[in-house]
């Protein structure tokens, strides 16, 4: 039950509801379990709520680090063969 | 003349119902088909007011061509949705069928199955639709049934049409005809209809700018054909049900052989990937109902690719993959991230996942 | 889409790997088993083990919730709609999981079509599907005439939104709605595998360290793993849910390998802290407790494992609600879902694998949720069983 996608909220509304965007989609979920989220945040949205915030800096930090370490290694792996022959 | 006709009273398109009456085959069915479907598909045969239509032999088959004929119901629901209805879903469907095959579209026939209690105003926009779009395709509604069943017995309005067409002589396009080394082209991004259905459906709540790619392909079909030499395009179909994948599985089977994908040429719409990704959902498997995918051989996959993006419904299309030998039959994919997987056969209407 | 399509990036990808076939030992295997049923689709989706080295291996560990979830307790949901007219309100990967087969004069153990929530829908059974636990809740307040029940399964990511539809039922007085608790828990899980026999004494699988779940330590935090580093000497990286952050995790899985370390390290730093999500927590002890025990498809009973609903909200319980019993069904004798669930076996390993197990006709829970070992091998990578000759292809 690991489906989650970060969506970036666009307005939060009573009752802790949010509506959120993913992509251009739009979708309305709870806030309830994040109640700090405020619009321009990107939470974690699972089963219809939103169960964390993205750090946005770490994001950042992981990509750079994804990054670094593909810079490092040499050549690509080769292409993987298709059906064996 | 022998009198007035007597005083029938019009329908009531904003509040009427379709009742019992109207299937019966009386004077009430009459006038709905009169009123109705007669006024709207506008067409010689209709107006005859027979149970058929006599229609006249195509100059192909004289020159020794061959008939075409295909049939589609359509169960839609919700019946009105961003990008179109059942009306125009219902000449779209079949006269694309036709036109997979390489045929030129010429008639159609269609049955109405109504629901007890359905509003006239709905049939009546479902019909306009469908006949605005057999106007743009060329394509006259020669004939046609409509019955009526209790209430609780239909999802308001069922629609099935039969498509007749001409295929010229020596034409043999067809699901077994992909041979290894054939390219593979897509005539556009994929997934839209699919995701503006579901789109509609309210225990999901999503909002999105996505409307159906519903169209006919005919005209597509057409440029295709004539930019390479008759035979250079061997499997012509429309991913309908089930989507890209369910129909490269299927003419890998039909012909015996496998295929080889690209997934990063695979032209998807980001908000279609969006949403997809929000419902657990994959674009590959989305219902298609304005795109085809074409098996041509490879010294005329340039050309013919090239006439499908000067035409307006194939500007974005795409070279997605080739046939390859395969005993197995499978459709392979290169990820994105450059590994391989197989994309295989939908199990089961596609549960969205959740994980 | 800003934050996923980054993480998906094929040149990265290919880079990682080449790092980590760069960093491998000769002289060594590594074998890691990853916890999430997420990690285990987007390796097989993504084609992942493509671009890792032969001498490291993946294994699919018991991370499915729904994989998990025994027969028993699907005939349970099934009853409650079939024999007491209850709208079931399920998540759509439960819908064909393979149960019991229909109670009546005809069926006997081992005979008959065996049910899923699926084919009791098409007997007539009021099931349904939902998104999220509030939709149960709708459906509750559309039908006050109806018994409505929500069969809530999965591990801790799903609990909280369980919890708060509880608490909310109960504030609003619903008379009609009660939930089928089955949550369970990963950190049981995991000791579950690490004190079985194959582990710790025969060692027939060699299990390295673990990648652990990625939403499910969004909710519990990086600090309860400490345990599984420190008492069973295994390293643990929590990745996050797309396929580069899963490299990432392998990369730093065998650097500590390498270099003798058990420690627990967070990849998946921009979602998950040591702490956790705390309001969630909290959500989740005020309306959950732990069961003594819990019989988890596959793995057996295995002790505080899995939640049940406190007594305070009795009314809002099912199982008490409705006086349910729990009846331990085993699997079909061939089956072998429960050793492919611990590693101990591929799916290939299994007879009914691709025969007569397929995901149009599952056997075995491996097979039915598309992030099931099986179903992930079926669906992604069968192509791989197949030694084949390719013919030179025309052009």
């Amino acid at each position: 039950m690991c489906l989650a996608l970060p969506a970036r909220v666009v307005a939060v509304k009573d009752g802790a509801l949010a509506t959120v965007d993913l992509g251009g989609v739009r979708k309305e979920v709870s806030v309830a379990l994040v109640p700090e989220a405020v619009v321009g945040d990107y939470v974690i949205v699972h089963v219809g709520h939103a169960i964390g915030i993205l750090d946005a800096d770490e994001a950042q930090r992981t990509l750079a680090l994804f990054a670094e370490i593909a810079a490092v290694a040499d050549a690509a792996v080769a292409d993987p063969p298709r059906m064996p022959a | 003349m022998s009198g007035k006709r007597d005083y029938q009273r019009p329908l009531d398109w904003k509040r009427g119902r379709i009742d019992l009456n109207h299937g019966a085959g009386g004077r009430a069915s009459a006038q709905l088909v009169s009123e109705l479907f007669a006024a709207e598909f506008d067409n010689e045969y209709l107006h005859q007011g027979n149970d058929g239509a006599a229609l006249p032999a195509p100059p192909e088959l004289a020159a020794g061509g061959r008939l075409v004929m295909a049939t589609d119901a359509h169960v839609v629901s919700p019946l009105f949705f961003p990008g179109g209805d059942l009306g125009c879903l219902a000449v779209h469907g079949t006269v694309n069928d036709v036109a997979m095959l390489g045929a030129r579209p010429l008639w159609l026939a269609a049955s109405f199955i109504l629901e007890e209690g359905f509003a006239l105003a709905d049939l009546k926009r479902i019909v306009q639709s469908m006949a605005a779009a057999a106007r743009a395709a060329g394509v006259a509604i020669v004939t046609g049934d409509t019955k009526v069943v209790e209430q609780g017995k239909g999802d308001g309005c069922f629609v099935a049409t039969t498509g007749v067409g001409v295929l010229p002589r020596g034409r043999d396009i067809g699901g077994a005809r992909a041979r290894p080394g054939d390219v593979l082209l897509l005539s556009g991004t994929v997934g839209e209809h699919g995701v503006a259905v579901l789109s509609q459906r309210a225990s999901l709540a999503f909002e999105t700018a996505i409307v159906s790619d519903t169209a006919a392909l005919h005209d597509l079909v057409a440029a295709m054909l004539a930019a390479a030499a008759e035979g250079s395009v061997h499997v012509l179909r429309d991913p309908t049900r089930g989507g890209l994948a369910t129909t490269l599985n299927e003419i890998a089977q039909q012909s015996g052989v496998g295929i080889d994908l690209d997934e990063t040429a695979i032209p998807v719409l980001p908000q279609v990937e969006a949403a997809c990704e929000l419902l657990g959902l994959d674009p590959l498997y989305m219902a298609n109902e304005g795109k085809l995918v074409a098996a041509v051989a490879p010294e005329a996959a340039a050309a013919v690719l090239a006439a499908m993006r000067r035409h307006p419904q194939g500007a974005q299309a795409a070279r997605i993959g080739v046939v390859q030998a395969d005993p197995h039959r499978f459709v392979q994919m290169r990820t994105r991230l450059g590994g391989r997987r197989i994309v295989d056969w939908l199990a089961g209407e596609p549960l969205p996942r959740i994980c | 889409m800003k934050y996923v399509d980054e993480f998906r990036d094929g040149e990265l990808a290919r880079g990682i790997a080449a790092r980590i076939a760069a960093e491998l030992r000769p002289d060594r295997r590594y074998s890691f088993m990853e916890f999430c049923g997420g990690h285990t689709h987007a390796i097989s989706r993504y084609g992942v083990a493509d671009l890792l080295p032969p001498a490291l291996r993946m294994i699919h560990g018991p991370g499915c919730p729904v994989c998990v979830l025994p027969i028993g307790r699907i005939d349970q949901a099934i009853g409650l709609a079939l024999d007491r007219g209850a709208i079931v309100c399920t998540y759509g990967d439960t819908l064909r999981v393979p149960a019991s087969p229909a109670a009546g004069p005809q069926a006997s153990r081992g005979q008959g079509e065996s049910l899923s929530l699926m084919k009791a829908k098409a007997r007539g059974a009021d099931i349904r599907m939902v998104y999220s636990a509030a939709d149960a809740l709708a459906i509750a307040r559309a039908h006050p005439q109806r018994e409505v029940v929500f069969f809530a399964i999965g591990f801790e990511t799903t609990t909280p939104p369980t919890a708060l539809v509880i608490e909310q039922a109960a504030r609003e007085g619903l008379a009609n709605f009660s939930v089928l608790c089955c949550h369970v828990l990963t950190p049981s899980a995991i000791t579950h595998i690490l004190e079985s026999a194959e582990v710790r004494e025969l060692g027939t699988v060699p299990i390295d360290g673990f990648i652990g779940p990625a939403h499910v330590s969004i909710v519990i935090g990086s600090a309860p793993y400490e345990h599984f580093a420190e008492e069973y000497r295994k390293p643990v990286v929590i990745a996050g849910f797309e396929p580069l952050d899963v490299m990432q995790a392998i990369l730093m899985l065998v650097r500590q390998v390498n270099a003798g370390r058990c420690e627990v390290e967070n990849q998946f730093t921009r979602a998950v802290t040591r702490a956790g999500n705390l309001a969630a927590q909290a959500a989740v002890a005020r309306v959950f407790e732990l069961r003594e025990r819990f019989e988890w498809r596959g793995l057996g009973e295995v002790p505080y494992s899995a939640l049940r609903i406190r007594a305070e909200y009795a009314r809002l319980d099912a199982e008490r609600r409705f006086g349910l019993d729990y009846r331990l069904v085993p699997d079909h004798k061939q089956c072998e879902c429960g050793a492919i669930l611990r590693g101990v076996k591929r799916p290939t390993d299994c007879k009914l694998f691709a025969t007569v197990c397929t995901p149009e006709h599952p056997m075995g829970s491996c097979m039915v949720s598309s992030e099931g070992a099986c179903a992930a091998h079926y669906s992604y990578g069968r192509w791989r069983d197949f030694p084949v000759r390719v013919e030179a292809s025309a052009a």
